[in-house]
């Protein structure tokens, strides 16, 4: 790369743009009640959050990969009638305020909603103020991510690869699983780390649609937006473990995989 | 026996090819770039479908438009070598050339034998457990050749296999891959955009020019008898066309050569750039055909330089650095052309 003697005010405007992000993080960490942190961290309702955290993004993650890697491909290799509309519909989630996601899923899966009373009169399943819920609001938020990744991943392969694969005598599902996924391999991972890091951090949608239940849906941010009324320090512990999360997702990949975007 | 009629668009291409292959040939498709050289391939592969036409193997029809028969690509018993080669960049040298096997049912610890004794054939025993990226070009091509070979296909198509080698490494890899085709019984295609890979490596070529076959014959003929503008400038040779009456050649310029040869009707002719002979002046002697031209462009190859000479009758004139300095030959100079009559071979168009 070519090093270039920056004008002035460039300089100033990029110092302001840095302080921006940076101060924040600076308060954050001056506030940290550093000698009780660990009681602070441990305390149960802290935990209980965590813990329910972790498992509602990992199995929204988990979701959008069965759904979205299925979803990439078509969007990837089969020119429809529409195709275009249809994935402006699957990507809104990424620029909808996600307050307005959970109304949504509301509507339609609540207990009153357009489907919501059928899962329930025929099923049983009720959505609303469940972990299920909490992992459906997540997987709405998040799944984009993971889509446009794996398909920017799809579109960029060599697909003379799988016509090898194919002269070889491999039919399309074992394309499919023995090239096609490996090839790819970097696009899902990306995609998926995405996808996860915003299932984390998702907070709108999962208070409207699932609510706020210690233990069934509150998961680490809507525990700190609670935390933050009534004990400050526990909401300034667990936003540095969101932060430190976070930021190693940054670190770890860099523009290697962000790059697919 | 391999009976190819293949039909199809493809973008700005309009393929109409006929191309048959008997058992134990090797036959070079020779073509400029676009002149749907690998649509051919592909289509012949089953990775294209045909528009039009039939393609039968060993009396197996593999397409036929007609009748809307497709075998797809899987079914059909044809190794392909790709241009890159398109080693699987996830698996090893052995796991490559395994995975036509394994595709084929065929259990993984009998695969892999198979496999490693295909690489062993090709002197890549060493290479086995290595990923396609460390291999050497060299090395690519025999892993792409072997995997290729192992699921025992009936007809090998090969697209551009010294394509992606340095031009340093391209002469033994040429030879290697002569040696290994030659162990193969079945029926070669390669194909290629550089004559001197087809001439070495085939038993006969088919020139491919816009989607359509130009000319097909031994390598000897098609050099000696060139039947395009492509084929006579890959050869480096001056090919005239025109209407021949009792030894005079009137070329569609005008302009009217002699030659010795007693072809009528219409004609090529072909004259060799080292039997073009300069002159400063208008020559007095043998020669039956004498012109005058211009040099329009001066090209030093060694020990040759190769000139262009624009006029009624343009023509390009091997001579040697020595004679360019006599004659004060310089781009845009006026030059005296000779040709002996003897010297132009015709035949018929």
């Amino acid at each position: 790369m070519r090093s270039e003697q920056p004008p002035v005010l460039f300089v100033v405007l990029a110092v302001v743009g840095i302080a921006f992000f940076v101060l924040p993080l600076v308060g954050l960490i001056y506030r940290a009640p550093w000698e009780t942190a660990l009681i602070d961290l441990t305390a149960p309702e802290a935990l209980t959050a965590l813990r329910l955290s972790f498992v509602v993004s990992l199995a929204a993650t988990a979701l959008a990969l069965v759904l979205g890697v299925p979803l990439a491909w078509i969007y990837a290799r089969v020119p429809f009638r529409g195709r275009d509309v249809v994935r402006a519909l699957t990507t809104l989630p990424m620029i909808l305020p996600p307050v307005v996601g959970g109304v949504a899923l509301l509507f339609a899966f609540g207990r009153r909603g357009l489907f919501g009373q059928a899962l329930d009169s025929m099923f049983g399943i009720r959505l609303p103020f469940t972990t299920a819920g909490a992992v459906l609001a997540a997987t709405f938020v998040a799944m984009p991510f993971l889509v446009l990744t794996v398909e920017a991943g799809l579109r960029s392969m060599d697909r003379r690869y799988e016509d090898a694969a194919r002269t070889l005598g491999a039919g399309r599902w074992l394309v499919f699983r023995r090239v096609t996924l490996p090839l790819i391999a970097p696009s899902i991972f990306a995609g998926a780390v995405l996808c996860w890091a915003r299932a984390l951090g998702e907070f709108g949608a999962t208070i409207t649609f699932a609510g706020n239940l210690p233990g069934t849906t509150q998961t680490l941010p809507l525990a700190v937006y609670i935390a933050l009324e009534t004990r400050p320090e526990v909401a300034v512990m667990l936003s540095l473990v969101l932060l430190a999360i976070s930021l190693a997702i940054l670190v770890a990949m860099r523009d290697r995989y962000l790059r697919a975007f | 026996m391999l009976t190819a009629q293949v039909g199809l668009r493809l973008g700005a291409l309009d393929l109409d090819v006929s191309i048959d292959a008997a058992p134990g040939e090797i036959v070079a498709i020779l073509g400029p770039n676009g002149a749907g050289k690998t649509t051919f391939l592909r289509a012949v592969a089953g990775l294209v479908p045909i528009a039009q036409g039939r393609v039968s193997l060993d009396g197996v029809v593999l397409d036929d438009a007609a009748r809307d028969i497709h075998l797809p690509p899987e079914r059909r018993p044809i190794g392909v070598v790709f241009q890159d080669y398109l080693l699987f960049p996830h698996l090893s040298a052995i796991e490559n050339v395994a995975f036509g096997l394994r595709a084929r049912g065929l259990p993984g610890r009998e695969a892999h034998a198979r496999a490693a004794s295909w690489l062993d054939r090709l002197g890549l025993a060493e290479q086995a457990d290595i990923r396609p990226r460390a291999l050497s070009g060299g090395q690519a091509q025999r892993v792409a050749l072997a995997r290729a070979l192992a699921i025992d296909p009936r007809l090998l198509l090969l697209d551009e296999p010294l394509a992606a080698l340095d031009a340093s490494a391209r002469g033994d890899v040429r030879r290697d891959l002569k040696r290994h085709l030659a162990s193969f019984a079945g029926i070669r295609i390669v194909i290629t955009h550089d004559p001197l890979e087809a001439i070495a490596l085939a038993d006969r070529l088919v020139i491919l020019e816009r989607g359509r076959v130009v000319q097909t014959g031994s390598p000897a003929d098609v050099t000696q008898r060139p039947r395009s503008r492509y084929v006579a400038d890959l050869v480096g040779m001056n090919l005239l066309r025109g209407i021949a009456t009792a030894g005079q050649v009137a070329l569609a310029g005008g302009a009217t050569l002699q030659s010795a040869d007693g072809v009528d009707g219409e004609v090529f002719a072909v004259v060799h750039p080292r039997a073009v002979a300069l002159h400063r002046a208008r020559p007095e002697g043998s020669p039956r055909n004498v012109w005058r031209g211009r040099a329009s462009a001066l090209d030093f190859q060694g020990d040759r330089v190769r000139v262009r000479v624009e006029g009624e009758m343009p023509i390009i004139a091997e001579v040697t650095p020595a004679a360019v300095r006599e004659l004060e030959l310089a781009e845009g100079g006026e030059v005296w052309v000779s040709v002996k009559a003897t010297e132009i071979t015709v035949y018929p168009a």
